[in-house]
């Protein structure tokens, strides 16, 4: 990995201030509307969750989502301005150019993290640290897929359709997932919800009742997503960058 | 060591008019170390074969080969820099960061800051991106191919958007960059800057190369001047015939002399006819010039 490089992408990232307060301070002012005005429920809809912890991780999902397509927003626009062909006459590697992207996107959704972790712990959620590592672990790796939609998105679409594509998609994943609510049980959004790696993102929240966070099925779907997804984009950025 | 080599290289664009034919089968050598213009209308095929040379697009028929290897290998192994036609720079970077960003990706950049000096930017150096004109734009993206310290420097369309000084700055640094032994292609559509940059000139029209040779034979080909007088009722055959003069045509009462010598034909021409009156004397413009050249009444692109 060329250090001085991925250095520039991360610090371009971070100097749209715009784009890091919305980004930021979206999922922590939905937090602080949502598990402020339920700061006492001990078992949220039966999910055996306070609501705080539970909008923790719920918002941490919507944000860390949004934070690792937003780099496919970076990519749709480098591909307008014309600068994926200056890149593509420098010795950088295609791979080397995606992990930049990647990188740069896992450290928004980090940042997101630790802010919202700071304003849970602030609003009384407490565990102990193997079990922070445990669900930021689980986080980690539930972005996986959205890592691979954001470069997917970012090779198929322009700059003006990727913007309502990603927050459509990311304000229904997040719906679909649990975000707002806890998903029941049974019935129709319980069998659609499982099958997405949104609900496997808001289940990370589960470590704090002890055992393991996901479970096979939660693991499977994931790993599923991934393998799917990063076939797809890879397919995407090679016919983008094809020579023609 | 060798140099770059284009052999039998064709390329055909699909479009809705039918297929564009943007370059017919050329061959060009060009050894290391020398400094070479394509020059050429707009149309002429000069951008669709700087993306064959670098890798940007696949020939449909023909090869290329940069100092022995396929262009993809070269650029890989940063033997290559080029300044494209288009393209804006991305934003939320100072310009030093972004050369800087751009020389950690080659193996034996140029240092930064005399990068940025060679390329006269070292007053905006701290200034983002998307604060600089359309000439500190444009010199960004040369000091973006120079700090590669390539051997072999492409510019396309180099000089647009530049004014007067910005290209006499520029070319200064191209030059002195050539002078360390580098290979330099350049396209352009101005006749003066090939003839004053280049140590040899390829023609292209309409995806073909007309001529190839040094800057003075090609400025003899498409150097052209025209005369225009009005002065009725004189044979166009006599006056084809006049010396430094090529062609006569007739238009109503006046006639359009185009000449491989005005000195001597405007000469001649008052000697001869001193009735001529509303003499003017001009360019006769590089499209007119290829016209001639290629023989082609209705040539695809060349119009504009």
């Amino acid at each position: 990995m060329n250090a001085a490089y991925l250095r520039f992408e991360l610090l371009r990232t971070v100097r749209n201030r715009r784009f890091l307060f919305l980004s930021l301070g979206f999922p922590l002012v939905f937090y602080l509307l949502v598990a402020g005005s339920s700061r006492n429920v001990k078992d949220l809809g039966d999910s055996g969750l306070s609501a705080p912890l539970y909008y923790m991780v719920g918002l941490v999902s919507f944000g860390a989502m949004s934070a690792m397509l937003s780099s496919g927003a970076r990519i749709s626009a480098e591909r307008q301005a014309g600068w994926h062909r200056q890149v593509r006459i420098t010795p950088l590697p295609p791979r080397a150019y995606l992990r930049a992207k990647v990188l740069t996107g896992y450290l928004m959704a980090l940042l997101t993290m630790a802010v919202l972790f700071v304003a849970g712990a602030a609003m009384g959620v407490s565990l102990p640290a193997g079990r922070w590592l445990e669900m930021t672990g689980l986080l980690l790796v539930g972005l996986v897929p959205f890592a691979a939609l954001g470069i997917l998105l970012g090779h198929l679409l322009s700059v003006e359709a990727i913007g309502p594509a990603m927050g459509g998609g990311v304000a229904l994943l997040a719906f679909l997932g649990g975000t707002w609510f806890p998903i029941p049980d049974h019935g129709a959004l319980h069998v659609v919800g499982q099958l997405l790696p949104s609900y496997w993102l808001v289940q990370a929240g589960h470590v704090a009742l002890g055992g393991a966070g996901w479970g096979s099925r939660g693991w499977l779907v994931m790993a599923v997503w991934s393998v799917v997804l990063a076939r797809l984009a890879m397919r995407a950025f090679r016919r983008d960058t094809a020579r023609v | 060591m060798s140099g770059i080599e284009l052999r039998g290289l064709t390329k055909t664009f699909a479009s809705p008019e039918g297929p564009v034919h943007a370059v017919r089968g050329i061959d060009v050598s060009i050894a290391a170390g020398e400094t070479i213009a394509l020059l050429g209308p707009n149309g002429a095929g000069k951008s669709t074969t700087i993306d064959m040379l670098l890798g940007l697009a696949r020939a449909d028929a023909g090869t290329v080969s940069v100092f022995g290897r396929a262009p993809e290998d070269a650029v890989a192994a940063g033997a290559v820099g080029a300044m494209l036609q288009t393209g804006e720079l991305i934003r939320d970077l100072d310009v030093r960061e972004l050369v800087a960003m751009v020389a950690s990706l080659y193996p034996k950049p140029l240092d930064v800051e005399e990068t940025l000096a060679l390329s006269g930017l070292g007053a905006v150096a701290g200034r983002r991106t998307q604060k600089l004109s359309g000439g500190q734009t444009q010199r960004v993206r040369f000091a973006i191919a120079l700090v590669s310290n390539p051997e072999l420097l492409v510019l396309d369309e180099p000089t647009v958007a530049m004014d007067v000084e910005g290209r006499r700055g520029f070319w200064e640094t191209m030059r002195a960059f050539a002078a360390r032994g580098k290979t330099v292609l350049f396209a352009t559509h101005y006749l003066e800057e090939a003839d004053a940059y280049a140590d040899r000139v390829v023609l292209m029209a309409q995806g073909r190369i007309v001529a190839d040779g040094p800057p003075t034979e090609i400025k003899g080909l498409v150097g052209a001047r025209t005369i225009r007088a009005t002065l009725p009722d004189v044979p166009l055959d006599a006056l084809a015939e006049l010396p430094g003069v090529t062609s006569a045509e007739r238009r109503g009462e006046a006639v359009v002399l185009v000449c491989a010598d005005s000195d001597a034909a405007i000469r001649a021409l008052l000697a001869a006819h001193p009735d001529a009156r509303d003499i003017e004397i001009g360019g006769a413009g590089l499209e007119q010039a290829f016209l001639q050249l290629t023989g082609d009444a209705t040539p695809a692109g060349a119009t504009a």
